[in-house]
């Protein structure tokens, strides 16, 4: 008892709570918040985020433009998996218009969605790695995620700002070279993801340093509006994908893998899961990826080929009308929601029938958890704050809009 | 359980609680409600037995100058996971006067909603345990999405609507 009350004493600088400002800028936060800590020697007594530092007001840029100019505005949502995004906005709209995708969109979509989730998770899970002192994993999967935006950049020539797809289908067909490039990917990848799990998953080290580092229980997570791996890690099964299944996810078999502690640990291991259950996914859509149109028969809202603008009357005035924004819209409310990289991304689009949606709302899942981040890491140390913070992957473009 | 009988469930329980309620365009249940008994409904779709609507999927504000008294509009949207059924809440305020209670109490995920509703439209929820600012900087002195904020200038003259066969009533033009 003599020796715990000595070194309690040495935690504090003469007693007293030391402020630290961690971030707005910071290294170990992967983003620009910040987060004022009451520190009692390395525990952390209280701690108050702050955020909006990359805010750009998403919605009201939103109420100004047609409904196509909108995507490149969710690209920069959650931009480690844009394609969810985009995918998940254009379907908004296509409930909105009541649209019909053929199946071959989208599969291609089940595809490029569940790529996005990969590439998500895979970052996510090797920051975690990086967070704890195991940097190597990170180098090896950050080239896997190369190949995911070499496959992005054929199928809609960027590859972070993605851009992809269209309102009524996609913009492209999957090229020769996307096709070589995914077979080619679904082929190596497994073994390498696994090398990379090996180093983890049961490493004494990493375990020692996450289970039981920022836990939350489930309960508590949903009052917080958690959704997501976050919210699976703790126990609870709800998925978008499953509970409300979109562009044909209900052809699919694959798992909802959940957790039990809700620490970070389990966070790990929920998105290592969904890597894997990703690809299962990503290999039955491509094998079963219909014939068909590309893209629905709407040429209200879908870009005819360049030639035929050059060369055909009702082409050009349809080009004219998408791109000036003048096409027929209903009036009425719609939310959409997808399965995002980080939970629940919903789409409220409030349309007055006018050029550009009289309001639209992003359910952005980063902003509604993380505020249950001070909770989740009161009273734990430091490097646990940190590594709750990389395991709850918070990205700033999706916590700020 | 159908939109139907959700809704005679809260008007048999909560009689003459809805002042308006429809089926939207998603077919999402909306109901209406004013908000001194906005807290009230809530904590019931929350709690009751046979709704169970225990999880607020989002928050937010809405504009409407035109209509006079009820220029400002707070949605809530809950979700029953358990058998997967959405509703829409919707209270509507007068711009002059735009208290709403909060709904912190029932969830702890409404405070940063809240925050960033208030921080939008100037939404002042009664009983919040910190309104201040989220996203925008703290000295601001205007709701930026109200619609009295114009995104672009006034004065461009390309994107009038009469050039584009509109009469002003069936879509706004870019402002």
């Amino acid at each position: 008892m003599q020796v715990q009350s000595y070194f309690s004493q040495l935690d504090s600088l003469d007693g007293e709570l030391a402020t630290l400002n961690l971030g707005p800028t910071h290294p170990a936060t992967h983003g620009i918040f910040q987060n004022v800590l009451k520190m009692n020697g390395e525990k952390i007594v209280s701690a108050e985020p702050t955020i909006g530092y990359i805010h750009r007001a998403f919605e009201k840029l939103a109420e100004h433009r047609p409904f196509n100019q909108i995507t490149p505005i969710t690209d920069r949502l959650n931009y480690c998996s844009s394609p969810i995004n985009n995918i998940g906005w254009h379907m908004t709209v296509e409930k909105l218009a009541k649209i019909e995708i053929p199946k071959r969109a989208q599969y291609m979509r089940v595809i490029m969605m569940e790529l996005a989730r990969l590439a998500d998770h895979l970052i996510c899970n090797s920051v975690i790695g990086v967070d704890t002192g195991a940097l190597t994993g990170f180098t090896y999967m950050f080239q896997e995620r190369e190949r995911i935006y070499d496959m992005y950049e054929e199928v809609c020539g960027t590859r972070l700002t993605t851009n992809v797809g269209r309102i009524g289908g996609m913009e492209r067909d999957f090229s020769p070279a996307f096709h070589k490039k995914l077979q080619d990917f679904l082929k190596t990848f497994p073994a390498k993801f696994e090398e990379f799990n090996s180093l983890l998953e049961r490493n004494r080290i990493f375990m020692d340093r996450t289970i039981g580092a920022g836990p939350i229980d489930a309960e508590r997570a949903m009052a917080y509006g958690f959704t997501g791996p976050n919210l699976r890690a703790c126990g609870v099964d709800y998925d978008v994908r499953v509970m409300q299944p979109y562009s044909s996810y209900e052809d699919f078999d694959f798992i909802i893998p959940v957790g039990t502690q809700g620490d970070t640990y389990d966070r790990f291991m929920v998105r290592q899961e969904e890597i894997r259950q990703s690809l299962r996914i990503i290999n039955q859509a491509y094998e079963n990826l219909p014939e068909g149109a590309y893209h629905a028969d709407v040429p209200d809202y879908y870009l005819p080929p360049k030639d035929d603008v050059y060369t055909k009357m009702e082409a050009l005035i349809y080009h004219f009308k998408i791109v000036m924004g003048e096409v027929p819209i209903p009036k009425g409310e719609v939310y959409h929601a997808v399965e995002g990289g980080n939970g629940e991304l919903g789409f409220y689009l409030i349309s007055d029938g006018g050029r550009q949606p009289y309001r639209l709302h992003f359910r952005r899942p980063c902003f509604i958890y993380y505020q249950a981040y001070p909770e989740m890491i009161k009273g734990s140390m430091l490097s646990d704050a940190i590594l709750t913070m990389s395991s709850m992957n918070v990205i700033a473009g999706e916590l700020d809009a | 359980m159908t939109n139907e009988l959700v809704r005679a469930r809260i008007d048999q329980q909560l009689p003459g609680l809805l002042t308006a309620h429809e089926t939207a365009y998603d077919d999402m249940l909306t109901v209406e409600t004013t908000r001194e008994r906005i807290l009230e409904l809530l904590d019931f779709l929350r709690t009751d037995d046979e709704l169970q609507f225990h999880f607020l999927t989002t928050l937010c504000g809405i504009h409407y100058p035109e209509n006079t008294g009820r220029e400002l509009a707070v949605m809530y949207q809950l979700h029953n996971w358990q058998k997967n059924i959405r509703i829409r809440v919707k209270i509507f305020i007068p711009v002059s006067d735009p208290h709403v209670p909060s709904a912190t109490a029932l969830w702890p995920a409404a405070n940063w909603m809240e925050r960033e509703t208030y921080d939008f439209y100037g939404i002042l929820f009664d009983g919040h345990p910190n309104l201040t600012r989220i996203l925008n900087v703290e000295d601001l002195d205007v709701f930026p999405l109200r619609k009295e904020y114009k995104l672009e200038d006034g004065t461009r003259t390309d994107k009038d609507d009469r050039f584009f066969g509109r009469d002003g009533n069936t879509g706004r033009s870019f402002d």
